[in-house]
């Protein structure tokens, strides 16, 4: 029983990584019609982004790249005064940043979230009206590019990435020891996912948002700058998934292939839960974590698929998932 | 229909002389890696693997006597179905002699079978499953570095011996999984020691803390973890924040590489017990292969065992070869070559090749050091034990490989003195 009890906590814990990524994708779905492919990359971005606020870059990794560079463009600026022989060939290069876990927490989903706009002003935006499997395509050739930079540059065996001092150590509950890092993904992602519903169907911004993609014509003759709010609103989903990479990089390695292993599962929990639905995908989130983890308890070789058999079941019931509306 | 069918016979005649003509001095070769190019092997394989195939071609010097040798490599996908696909196509089209590494169990047995029918050559540096030399041995298949008898022989043995006579294991749920947690089993069962409890887990999972709870509540002395790769390195991690070493349980990482111990970092590695049979920093012989490796490596990693034996097994493979004169493109009979000279390289030092296909050197038990006790990058390990090569692997009386029978057999009827005679 108590073993029991304890599968159901830990099962909540991976539930919170799911309502925080099927959270970015909803907001995503919901607000600018796109199937997001690319939802499981940014989340390793957001991963990455902490190890390098805290490690900084390295020569045998990106840096020898950008020395590469660095040195040939001085070697040549060089040159006519001192003669190419007498050249540094090879510098090492090394920018230390030493930024903890709390900054990586606040900087790293900001960063990969102006990655995002970035992404959304220069490729997203010319696909707005058509087709969503024109989107669902072009998201899924970017996170493949993403991870393909990605493990070109830093191998598939992962980083490692401690858990900060302030979180180490764990309590013991009486039926299982709970790291304290755990309980506090737990109780931060309920909390961003309970401010993010409420910032998009409780406040004015979020009513201009739903508005707008409800009818962009009109909110656009009411003087809002309807391209401006889609590309906040992208930023702001990449930005979720961002955070949610920061939140797990001391527990799983921060791997190139991390998002890629969850984000079918998180498409999984999306569509149980309803596409577009907000407090549908939190509440999915967290019930298939609690679900994932019974099954890994009673029949763990089913616990990668449990979701999906979820999936088909619900949509043999209610395609349109359990929250979502008709469309 | 006569008229077809005396034109199949000469041409079956003229192709058979053309190729018994050709047989001395054809002196082409071509070498196909196959192994994970993008998933959660690649570090300990794919592209090391090839580069080190690149670095034996380049060491064998046979360039400058004419040989033509070429070099192909592609990616599994950790696939059975993909990787029996491009054997297929290697062998069939590209003409491929030999196939190297061809990690991840699951994928080699299938390519065991595939390299069996069409007689051509598998050295496998790279999968773990003892079955590649016992039940499922084959004539064309020299399985090179490790396997889980020797893992659970070694690493096994020594735990059990230390007193840690209860377990509980993780295990990754495919052949290579289930192979090691059955021959450790046989270890520790045959040691004394008990078997508590086990979980299966699905290959390339991300969160291992439901696992790691049952390993908790079972209250076994160790846990064992049968996996390899992101599952070993991801379940050690979530291991240490669980508090199960703090709690008093030993993990014993029955499969643990060179890879997976930089990616973890020494602060959660320290005092892991293991067995490989390479490291970088063993003797001068594995240093001087390992400094010129890591300079072209792109990350400058240090070489994995599995990577360091796609040099040493090609490299003896050419060896055969020149001692043939040529490449006479038949499977077994080079395989035979193979297996009748003696092993020796700065890798792996003196050996054999057994008649199951089995490579023969010794085995070595690591300690991951304390971060303190580290000098540098890649400073990782204490060696604490070695297992000569005669007592690492399975010993021949106990294989149910048919080729052991057979030669056996021709041994009672007078023939050549086995292997097992031999030693």
């Amino acid at each position: 029983m108590q073993a029991l009890y304890a599968q159901l906590l830990v099962g909540l814990i991976n539930g919170s990584f799911y309502a925080l990524l099927s959270l970015g994708l909803a907001v995503i779905f919901g607000m600018l019609n796109i199937i997001n492919f690319a939802h499981g990359a940014v989340y390793m971005m957001g991963a990455f982004v902490a190890f390098f606020l805290l490690n900084g870059i390295d020569p045998p990794t990106l840096g020898s790249f950008f020395t590469n560079i660095w040195m040939t463009l001085l070697n040549l600026v060089q040159w006519p005064f001192v003669g190419w022989k007498s050249l540094p060939a090879t510098q090492t290069f090394h920018v230390d940043i030493g930024l903890n876990y709390w900054w990586a927490l606040l900087l790293a989903p900001v960063i990969v979230g102006l990655f995002g706009m970035v992404l959304e002003r220069t490729m997203l935006k010319w696909i707005t009206g058509l087709d969503h499997l024109y989107g669902l395509l072009l998201t899924f050739g970017m996170a493949l590019i993403i991870q393909g930079v990605f493990q070109n540059y830093f191998g598939s065996s992962g980083l490692p990435y401690a858990i900060p001092d302030e979180l180490k150590g764990g309590m013991n509950l009486g039926f299982m020891f709970l790291p304290i890092y755990r309980g506090w993904v737990v109780i931060f992602s309920l909390v961003v996912c309970i401010g993010t519903w409420y910032l998009i169907e409780r406040t004015r911004l979020g009513a201009y948002l739903r508005a707008a993609t409800e009818n962009p014509t009109l909110v656009r003759a009411f003087g809002v700058n309807v391209p401006r709010m889609i590309t906040l609103t992208y930023g702001l989903g990449v930005g979720l998934a961002a955070l949610a990479g920061v939140l797990s990089a001391p527990i799983n390695q921060v791997r190139p292939l991390m998002g890629a292993d969850l984000i079918i599962v998180v498409f999984a929990v999306v569509v149980i839960g309803g596409m577009g639905s907000i407090m549908g995908s939190i509440i999915t989130g967290f019930a298939l974590g609690v679900i994932e983890g019974l099954t890994k308890y009673f029949y763990p070789e089913a616990s990668n698929t449990v979701v999906f058999v979820l999936m088909v079941l619900v949509l043999l019931v209610k395609p349109t998932g359990l929250t979502g509306r008709a469309a | 229909m006569k008229h077809r069918i005396s034109t199949l016979i000469l041409g079956t005649a003229l192709a058979l002389a053309a190729n018994g003509s050709a047989l001395a001095q054809d002196k082409t070769v071509k070498v196909g890696v196959l192994t994970d190019n993008s998933g959660l092997y690649s570090d300990l394989g794919g592209a090391g693997s090839t580069l080190a195939a690149q670095m034996a071609i380049e060491d064998s010097g046979l360039a400058a006597k004419g040989w033509k040798i070429d070099l192909i490599s592609a990616d599994h996908q950790n696939k059975p179905d993909i990787a029996t696909t491009i054997a297929r196509q290697w062998i069939d089209v590209e003409k491929v002699d030999i196939l190297m590494d061809v990690l991840n169990s699951g994928v080699a047995l299938a390519v065991n079978n595939v390299v069996k029918e069409k007689n051509s050559i598998m050295i496998n540096t790279g999968a773990a499953t003892s079955d590649l030399t016992n039940a499922q041995c084959s004539p064309n298949t020299v399985h090179w570095v490790y396997d889980t008898y020797m893992l659970a022989n070694s690493t096994g043995q020594a735990l059990v011996k230390a007193g840690a006579d209860t377990w509980f294991f993780l295990t990754a749920d495919y052949a290579f999984g289930a192979a090691l947690e059955r021959d450790t089993t046989a270890v520790i069962v045959k040691s004394g020691g008990k078997v508590l409890g086990t979980v299966k887990h699905p290959l390339n999972s991300s969160d291992f803390s439901s696992f790691l709870l049952q390993a908790q509540a079972s209250k076994a002395k160790i846990v064992g973890l049968a996996n390899a790769g992101g599952d070993t390195t991801n379940s050690i991690k979530q291991a240490s924040e669980f508090g199960i070493v703090a709690g008093g349980q030993k993990l014993a990482g029955l499969l643990l590489f060179i890879t997976d111990v930089h990616s973890l970092g020494l602060n959660v590695a320290q005092g892991l017990n293991f067995t490989e049979t390479f490291y970088w920093d063993l003797n001068d012989g594995t240093r001087a292969f390992s400094k010129r490796f890591s300079d072209r490596m792109k990350n400058k990693a240090q070489p994995s065992m599995v990577q360091a034996g796609v040099y040493s097994g090609l490299l003896h493979y050419f060896k055969s070869l020149e001692a043939m004169g040529g490449n006479p493109h038949d499977g077994i009979k080079v395989v035979d070559k193979m297996k009748s000279l003696p092993t020796d390289d700065a890798l792996f030092g003196k050996g054999s090749i057994r008649v199951d296909g089995r490579k023969i050197h010794p085995a070595y038990l690591f300690e991951v050091k304390k971060p303190s006790e580290s000098k540098g990058p890649w400073d990782y390990y204490k060696l604490i034990g070695t297992t000569p090569g005669d007592q690492a692997f399975r010993p021949l009386s106990e294989s149910a490989c048919p080729l052991v029978e057979r030669t056996a057999r021709r041994d009672r009827a007078g023939g050549f003195p086995s292997a097992s005679q031999r030693d």
